[in-house]
């Protein structure tokens, strides 16, 4: 664990949405983190003053670099400067990664259920990516993992493309939940989550599956109590909320 | 001074003295928990106080709000960086609580429905310093927020105040609770920045 204030250098920018962006940063001595992990990020004006709010890693790799996936918040404070200002060979203050609890442990051969609303996406695509890289002979290699992603419309997706990549793996299932747009020439009209839909599409209880949601509050509460009245468990469910992480980032 | 970001000004929100270092004012009431939210009815729900010698002293719902009411006004400041200031709570001083308690213990631990632990020493539980809470803003409680009751210690980070309490364990030794286990602080001082340890 890094709970100190390192020196993180941005090596790269890529537009995501055109309200998010991905930043790559290099914190020399790093030698990887787990997935689903969060880093704070310290802005100082030139005057002085500091800002600090978390964000949580979507990279899976094992050196000095990490990406964080930063959505841009109408009232923020610190993500407008993040998604539309930072730039490439920019210095940014870092502590962590950290986090011990909304982590996905390679060495579980649990199946894993995946849940995100909108940008809650983030941690979660960590859990993919890392058991993407991890060796499929592994318990948690071969773990199925399947990812209910709610997201208002097409262009809010993140990740799209590697997202398709991932779902080629007969252990991988990818399903999108169009809440307000649905794609042109889709099948089904756009709608909320409902619990039908959730039961349908999620891990069924009884293959007693670790299940990680991460969204906004409502989002997240209304999903895990779904989940708890279909049969999980709610020591299998681990939730993360972007409304606590940062209300305003 | 930390690297300076050229262009970045700020809110400004956090030149309130009332606000510890690196924290930012919300408005807003976020919810932070690890897991689904409990549903306890008052019927089944129940506080416990457990002494070291398994002595263990407890009220019922009806026991429990028949006790002396305190009104709160106070600060909450979480790990995550928001403070909400000026928040108004209905509880119990743990005063109250462990009036008839006898102890040697410097320590406790929170349990809470659901599962989660915190620790707190006895001494920041007492002295007019925090509560069981089962009001907020002159509202029940939410679930959300830790209804039926959580523990308020206002005076420490706020994952301290474990939601959905239900008892305390008297320790003589200090322990870690869930989030201590889990790159937490043990003790949790906002004005110190007690965040990680």
């Amino acid at each position: 664990m890094r709970t100190g204030w390192n020196v993180a250098e941005v090596i790269g920018v890529t537009q995501e949405t055109t309200t998010a962006r991905t930043l790559r940063l290099r914190l020399p001595g790093l030698t990887g983190h787990r997935a689903g992990q969060h880093v704070d990020i310290r802005l100082t004006a030139p005057d002085g003053y500091t800002a600090v709010r978390s964000y949580s890693v979507a990279s899976a790799r094992p050196g000095e670099e990490i990406d964080l996936t930063v959505e841009e918040l109408t009232d923020g404070e610190v993500s407008p400067y993040l998604v539309h200002q930072v730039a490439a060979g920019d210095q940014l203050e870092v502590r962590g990664p950290v986090g011990g609890w909304f982590v996905w442990d390679p060495a579980d051969p649990s199946p894993v259920q995946l849940i995100a609303g909108g940008s809650g996406v983030v941690p979660l695509m960590a859990m993919l990516r890392a058991h993407a890289v991890a060796d499929p002979a592994s318990a948690g290699g071969s773990a199925p993992f399947r990812l209910l992603y709610s997201v208002r419309g097409p262009a809010a997706v993140y990740y799209r493309a590697e997202l398709d990549e991932l779902a080629r793996s007969p252990l991988v299932d990818v399903t999108l939940v169009y809440t307000r747009e649905a794609p042109a020439g889709s099948p089904s009209p756009a709608r909320r989550l409902d619990a039908a839909t959730l039961t349908a599409r999620a891990l069924p209880a009884a293959d007693n599956p670790a299940v990680f949601i991460c969204g906004a509050t409502a989002f997240v509460e209304t999903v895990a109590d779904w989940l708890v009245q279909a049969g999980h468990s709610p020591e299998r469910i681990k939730t993360e909320r972007y409304g606590g992480m940062g209300a305003k980032p | 001074m930390g690297i300076v970001s050229p262009g970045f000004f700020g809110r400004r929100r956090s030149d309130d003295p009332a606000l510890p270092p690196g924290q930012y004012r919300t408005e807003d009431f976020p919810v932070l928990s690890a897991g689904p939210t409990p549903r306890i009815s008052p019927d089944e729900w129940e506080f416990t106080i457990t002494t070291e010698t398994g002595q263990v002293h407890r009220w019922s719902w009806t026991e429990f709000l028949a006790l002396k009411q305190d009104d709160v006004s106070t600060d909450i400041h979480c790990v995550t960086s928001w403070s909400k200031l000026g928040t108004s709570w209905r509880g119990v001083s743990l005063d109250t609580l462990f009036e008839s308690v006898e102890s040697e213990c410097e320590f406790t631990m929170a349990h809470s429905y659901g599962g989660y632990t915190t620790n707190v020493p006895l001494d920041d539980l007492l002295g007019g310093k925090a509560w069981i809470a089962h009001q907020f803003d002159g509202e029940t409680l939410e679930p959300a927020h830790g209804g039926p009751a959580r523990l308020l210690v206002p005076h420490l980070y706020f994952w301290k105040s474990a939601k959905w309490v239900r008892g305390l364990e008297l320790l003589r030794q200090d322990e870690p609770g869930f989030w201590e286990s889990n790159g937490y602080h043990m003790y949790g001082d906002p004005w110190r920045e007690e965040r990680y340890w």
